[in-house]
């Protein structure tokens, strides 16, 4: 179907749209949703464009439902997806849960907004980079990203896709309100140079397939209903046959130790960061989504002040690149994390981050950091 | 001397025996009327998928040998809204409890009569939650008591055939565990129609809920099923209150409209870019 999705070329267009966009490109043929500022756009795309790459649009009676539709729906074959803002982002966590649990491939936008509650509801924030981590209830992981561009809205859909089939986990977009609502240049690749992984298929008869027996690399095979499998999936601790098996400490053991490690010891090959201007840099900003930035602009103004200052950017949140922040911190004077909520990555970077004094700057409000602000932390930390 | 294997264990994961359930439930009895069902259809059981929910009669997705996904707490709905969509090819049933499917679940039962998608709903009513120990629920009856209505409830319940049918259901009807042989045929006749389909089977809870409210035993409430039923096809499902004498059973509702999935696919085939 890849010559149904859009055509190469140089585009302007939103963050929302290039996530809508790179979500086809990826595969996704089903979307599930409801609408919710600031990411009803999304929803409003796929429900235009789906229909004409052969998918599936469906607007549920709430987040929850829309989650568990994902699931159902990628269980029966389909890349799928749905997107919301902090308040739906609350109610998917008892589904995030169950895709941890079941191993199911799937993609959630949560276009962040001012909390809690209801909050801002239109204005921007970051303030569910942790719950994206912790907010399902037990033991589990997943995979967060964190665009800071309407190019990376694209890019970082089909990655978040890519990841999700790969390693059977929800991978989630984590992103702010600006990046997603803002308008930039987006330059899509020809479809044949956009790499998409799919779930790995069973290469046993149905006979032997063990639905949840894991290969070396911990990501166990994925049939699919109707294709004569006739296996068991459930949210309950189960074993490689998929059969709940509450009572086993042994079984529960095994399962949350291999949903974790999955995806904990694969970290260095999911990690991404951009590192600016790091090699000599005495001052360090650790940021992501739309506050990076503002940060990129500062260190530049700051190195013309004669301060050598330095950007690690994250592009993946979850699991969180530490051995990273912790070699891009060594030996340098301070680092700061400017984050649009009031303390949470801030507390990763401090337990990466051995020896070296760890500022966070945190701004509540409609407003991002300004790169001057970002700038007058770093002249402060250079003075110090 | 060998034991013959029996004519529905094919049906089962035979490896996961003895079930959960307790001695007299009346689950067993809705486990054994679906698969009557399917073997008399002689359904292709590599197209059909049970989706349950939590719950004493949520284990039965794990006891079929099917395509089965055991979903959290009254999600099977909407996870079961998913698969149709994702392939409309396959048969969708979900079989659950009246609080997995109207307390908890409540919102995603009611949209996907709404909907008419074609789901087929099979709701074991046992008028407790009988898996945490026999808490009421939307189906206990006024005054019944149960361990969080230690003095009586004073709750209203639903009438579930009224309020699947008032949501838009195509297919609604009412058995109970004592009617089994019209029990089967009413899963048959859903099994091959299209859209939104329910099927409320009045359930005996023994253990959890009987034995508080004067039913001692599982004879004793399917005697009460059998003394209170009146098979009235096509009455009123407004007026189809379960109370201590009267259980109305039957088929209340039996009609046709484009489903869901029809009208959706409908819209996808008209709006594909045609390959050149």
């Amino acid at each position: 179907m890849k010559d149904e999705t859009i055509s190469a070329g140089i585009y302007f267009m939103s963050g929302n749209m290039a996530c809508v966009e790179g979500a086809i490109a990826a595969g996704c043929r089903f979307f599930a949703g409801y609408p919710i500022s600031p990411a009803t756009e999304i929803a409003e795309h796929m429900a235009a464009r789906l229909p004409k790459v052969g998918g599936v649009f469906i607007q549920m009676e709430d987040e929850i439902a829309a989650l568990s539709a994902i699931i159902g729906a990628s269980y029966a074959g389909l890349k799928a997806m749905t997107a919301t803002s902090g308040p739906g982002f609350s109610l998917m966590q008892e589904s995030i849960g169950l895709a941890a649990m079941t191993e199911t491939p799937c993609v959630i936008v949560d276009v962040m907004r001012g909390g809690p509650s209801t909050g801002q509801p239109t204005f921007p924030g970051q303030q569910d980079v942790m719950q994206a981590k912790w907010g399902s209830h037990g033991d589990y992981e997943i995979i967060a990203l964190a665009p800071s561009s309407v190019q990376e809205m694209f890019d970082l859909t089909i990655e978040a896709f890519n990841l999700a089939e790969t390693y059977r986990v929800p991978a989630l977009l984590m992103v702010d309100g600006i990046t997603a609502r803002m308008w930039e240049r987006v330059v899509i690749p020809p479809a044949e140079e956009i790499k998409v992984n799919s779930r790995k298929k069973p290469r046993v008869p149905p006979d032997k397939y063990m639905p949840f027996l894991p290969d070396e690399d911990m990501v166990p095979p994925m049939a699919c209903f109707g294709e004569g499998y006739r296996f068991h999936v459930t949210g309950l601790t189960h074993d490689e046959l998929g059969y709940p098996r509450a009572e086993d400490s042994a079984v529960q053991m095994r399962l949350v130790k291999r949903l974790c490690d999955k995806i904990r010891r694969n970290a260095e090959k999911i990690v991404r960061v951009d590192e600016v201007m790091l090699e000599d840099a005495e001052i360090i900003i650790v940021a992501y989504g739309i506050v990076a930035r503002a940060a990129l602009n500062a260190i530049k103004r700051a190195r013309e002040l004669g301060i050598k200052a330095g950007l690690l950017r994250l592009i993946t949140l979850w699991p969180f690149p530490e051995k990273n922040v912790a070699k891009a911190t060594e030996g340098s004077k301070a680092v700061i994390v400017p984050e649009m909520n009031y303390g949470q990555i801030v507390r990763e970077v401090e337990r990466a981050v051995k020896t070296v004094p760890v500022y966070h700057f945190p701004k509540l409000g409609e407003e991002p950091h300004m790169p001057k602000e970002i700038l007058e932390a770093i002249v402060r930390c250079g003075s110090l | 001397m060998s034991i013959a294997e029996h004519p529905l264990s094919k049906y089962l994961r035979t490896e996961l025996m003895p079930h959960i359930w307790c001695s007299g439930c009346g689950n067993g009895i809705i486990l054994n009327a679906f698969i009557r069902a399917l073997d008399d259809l002689q359904i292709d059981l590599n197209k059909i998928v049970v989706v349950s929910g939590i719950g004493c009669i949520g284990r039965i997705a794990g006891y079929l040998k099917l395509d089965s996904f055991h979903t959290t707490h009254g999600r099977p709905i909407a996870v079961a809204t998913g698969i149709k969509l994702a392939n409309p090819q396959l048969e969708v049933v979900v079989i659950s409890g009246d609080g997995d499917l109207f307390a908890i679940g409540g919102n995603h039962f009611i949209h996907a009569a709404r909907r008419n998608i074609s789901i087929k709903v099979i709701c074991a009513n046992n008028f407790n939650y009988g898996m945490t120990g026999g808490q009421s629920g939307p189906t206990t009856p006024p005054k019944a008591v149960t361990t969080t209505t230690p003095y009586g409830n004073i709750e209203y319940p639903f009438n579930l055939v009224h309020l699947a049918s008032a949501a838009g259901a195509t297919y609604v009807a009412r058995w109970t565990t004592f009617h089994v042989g019209r029990l089967i045929a009413s899963i048959k006749k859903m099994l091959l129609r299209r859209g939104f389909s329910f099927i409320e089977v009045v359930s005996q809870c023994p253990e959890m809920y009987g034995r508080y409210n004067k039913m001692r035993s599982a004879l004793e409430m399917m005697e009460w099923f059998k003394r209170a039923s009146v098979v009235a096809d096509f009455s009123d499902p407004a007026r189809a209150e379960i109370t201590s004498d009267r259980i109305v059973v039957g088929e209340f509702v039996d009609a046709e409209k484009p489903t869901y999935e029809e009208l959706l696919y409908a819209n996808i085939a008209q709006t594909t870019i045609k390959r050149t």
